[in-house]
């Protein structure tokens, strides 16, 4: 449906038709949602993936239209085609919702997260942990005599990687942001 | 404002009950007369009244309750018109703004509460959005799929005064959904008709609620090609009983042609329904060998439960009107040959007969009680309402609907309780017509306190109770599931009805003798009030035919003989 950015609601070129949606192979999909920024919107939308037992991975929430009061909600999704399928179709009946993009079927993306880790160490473990930012391309944002906290951007790969390499050189602490991701090209 | 508000709407009767955190409503209401309340006698009623006025019109029904409790007394209804696509418009009162989340007096956090069983709801902060998002209200509530919304107003929002936003300027155009369907997949589905061997329509609850146009096409659609059709319990009505194609309801106590026919046709064409459990029995083995065509407003109905071949999303109506013009238009083709076939093998079917039963004995079969009722009432403008359990299959069974809107029960939820408060909104709606709730005992007295709605109004309503003494629902259920051990499922110290009736001021009947039933029952219609009818049925009757849980629609259980074990531990964990 909204994987061909059609208008809410409509079956041209419907998605049903395009995929084998009854298969057992669980999928991940990145859904972008633009919404209404208006009270509630965000518990409309989680409470539908509790209620009907879909997962969340991952979830992103922001305004990104002060004027237009709409808001983008990035969520990492995963669970058979008919299943995310479902998904979208229950997602593009709550009213305040604008639209639904599957990122993951509606050609490539990127995906992005951020996260801030504190990694506390003394003598060797310290000059090892500068070492893998750097190569991580992660920057020091703050620094004590004992620790440091990294920002790092990238996949969540990226991030998972880093972070498993910071946890023997002292990771203590792990803030990430969630996926925001967007469709490439025009 | 709100009054105004609802006036535009052409609201022309509310159901509701005053409280603390409405009473600057109630004021404007008392100071007019264009809009009638009807006062209940508990929120649940209230909105259950509504629900029947509106399955009844076609119209939305609308509530005003109090915050806190009325609220949450509303919550039953409220999931029970979003499981059967009801459009409601409930008002509710809340504690002023600047209490929220003190936990004042009789607050509740209404819209967190009512989130998941509205198709949407709205907290009003500000008097100046409120006449707009009345509108937006009404709007949501009867466009695309149909369903309850909520509408909470703070008392101070009450209080307080705006501008007036008529309902031309009120902001709906953000909430379009689609209303024509895909014509390619229509002409996919025309050419599907045109070759089928075995092919059935499946009618729902959409077909009413697309309007009445939508049934008068979908009797033209199956006159004209013959085929057969069958409807879920929600689209009764929609084709009519007496037409020659009318295969009668289908699902777990359908009959047993239809249910056949479902499992063994090669083309389904689903109208306005959601295979729902209670019809596919088990997905696995749900007609195998068929093509399946689905028509539905709602996008998330499609491939929910079954996969679809032929997915139309787009309100019946004009989906239908679309399919007929196709048609007529490449030549009215139907695979006559094939079937002549299938209507024989139907009639086959037909002659098993399943809903035979034989009135012997003393006690009134429930079967026969229903079939009287039928035949003394089948000639009046009549409106039948039902609680939930065995009485409402048996009446969806054995009584016949002719026209769209003319059956009221809780289909979805199955909320027992449902039925009388219905009765009444319905009745509200048309003084003149027969309004009958056919009800069990044990629903009846769920929501018996209406009995003092329909008294002080004066409402006719005839409440056609069979008594069995049980749950007759869960009896059978713990007859062929759980060992014949009976649970809590039978009723001590039932009220004498009669004089139930008579405390109210309305009129009590009590019906025990088959010989007496027709004179009790034409009893019962002369009687221009109220009537409770008491009818003691046989206790331990059983309703047929049955899909069992857990089995496909070719295993139906026919009668007595066919229960012994007939349902696996697979099938008894469902419900």
């Amino acid at each position: 449906m909204s994987a061909l950015k059609i208008k809410k609601g409509s079956t041209k070129h419907s998605a049903y038709n395009l995929r084998p949606t009854f298969s057992d192979k669980i999928e991940s999909h990145t859904l972008a949602i633009v919404v209404d920024n208006e009270p509630g919107v965000l518990a409309r939308v989680i409470g539908l993936f509790s209620g009907r037992g879909y997962n969340i991975d991952s979830l992103t929430v922001a305004e990104i239209d002060h004027q237009g009061h709409q808001s983008r909600i990035t969520i990492v999704t995963t669970g058979t085609p008919q299943v995310i399928e479902q998904i979208k179709a229950q997602l593009g009946r709550i009213v305040p919702v604008h639209d639904v993009h599957d990122l993951t079927v509606e050609g490539a993306s990127v995906e992005r997260e951020l996260a801030l880790l504190k990694v506390a160490g003394e003598g060797d473990k310290r000059v090892e942990a500068l070492r893998l930012a750097d190569i991580f391309r992660a920057s020091v944002v703050d620094s004590t005599l004992d620790c440091f906290v990294f920002e790092i951007t990238g996949t969540p790969d990226k991030i998972d990687a880093f972070a498993d390499l910071m946890r023997p050189l002292g990771l203590s602490e792990i803030a990430r942001t969630g996926v925001a991701a967007l469709p490439r090209g025009r | 404002m709100v009054v105004q508000a609802l006036k535009d709407q052409g609201v022309d009767v509310v159901f509701g009950y005053p409280g603390g955190a409405v009473l600057p409503i109630y004021d404007e209401v008392f100071q007019q007369n264009d809009i009638r309340h009807i006062l209940v006698r508990h929120e649940q009623g209230a909105v259950h009244a509504a629900e029947g006025y509106a399955r009844s019109t076609g119209k939305p029904g609308v509530v005003l309750v109090t915050s806190g409790p009325g609220a949450t007394n509303a919550v039953t209804g409220l999931t029970d018109a979003l499981m059967d696509s009801i459009p409601l418009v409930v008002l509710t009162g809340q504690v002023p703004t600047f209490m929220i989340g003190n936990d004042a007096f009789q607050e509740a956090d209404t819209v967190g509460i009512t989130r998941p069983c509205t198709k949407h709801n709205w907290l009003v902060s500000d008097t100046k959005t409120l006449s707009g998002t009345l509108h937006q209200a009404f709007h949501v509530a009867t466009s695309g799929r149909p369903g309850p919304v909520l509408v909470d107003i703070p008392k101070d929002v009450q209080f307080a005064s705006a501008d007036y936003t008529p309902p031309q300027k009120a902001r709906i155009d953000h909430y379009q959904p689609q209303v024509k369907g895909d014509m390619d997949e229509i002409t996919e589905l025309v050419q599907a008709l045109e070759k089928a061997k075995r092919p059935i329509f499946y009618t729902g609850g959409g077909v009413i609620n697309s309007g009445p146009a939508a049934s008068q096409l979908l009797r033209e659609l199956v006159d004209a090609t013959g085929v057969p059709i069958t409807s879920t319990l929600m689209g009764l009505g929609a084709y009519p009983a007496n037409g020659k194609n009318w295969l009668g309801m289908l699902g777990m106590h359908g009959l047993y042609e239809a249910n056949m026919a479902m499992h063994d046709c090669d083309l389904m064409i689903n109208i306005g329904a959601r295979f729902d459990d209670r019809i596919t029995g088990r997905v696995d083995a749900f007609s195998p060998g068929s093509k399946k065509a689905h028509i539905d407003i709602d996008p998330s109905s499609i491939n929910k439960v079954i996969r679809t071949d032929i997915p139309i999303v787009g309100d019946v109506g004009h989906v239908l009107e679309d399919i007929l013009k196709v048609w007529k238009s490449r030549g009215r083709k139907i695979n006559r040959e094939a079937t002549q076939k299938w209507w024989a093998q139907i009639e086959d079917w037909k002659k098993i007969n399943c809903l035979a039963y034989s009135q012997t004995g003393k006690a009134i079969k429930p079967q026969h009680a229903l079939s009287r009722l039928e035949a003394l009432t089948k000639d009046h403008d009549r409106y039948i309402c039902t609680e939930v359990g065995q009485h409402q299959m048996w009446a969806a069974q054995y009584l016949t609907f002719n026209d769209p809107n003319r059956w009221m029960t809780s289909g979805g939820l199955g909320t027992m309780g449902y039925g009388f408060p219905a009765s009444i909104g319905v009745q509200i709606a048309h003084p003149e017509a027969l309004v009958i709730n056919v009800a069990g005992e044990a629903s009846w007295l769920m929501n018996m306190q209406e009995m003092g709605t329909a008294a002080q109004y004066r409402l006719p309503v005839k409440q056609f109770i069979l008594n069995n003494e049980r749950l007759g629902m869960v009896r059978q259920w713990q007859e062929l599931l759980h060992g014949e051990r009976y649970s809590h499922s039978w009723s001590e110290a039932l009220p004498d009805f009669v004089k139930l009736a008579e405390a109210f001021g309305a009129k009590g009947i009590l019906c025990k003798d088959p010989a007496d039933l027709d004179d009790a029952i034409i009893e019962m219609l002369n009687f221009d009030g109220p009537v409770l009818f008491d009818c003691l049925v046989e206790k331990h009757e059983n309703c047929f035919p049955m899909i069992p849980s857990g089995e496909p629609h070719n295993k139906m259980l026919l009668g007595e003989a066919s229960t012994k074990d007939a349902i696996g531990s697979k099938g008894a964990v469902m419900v």
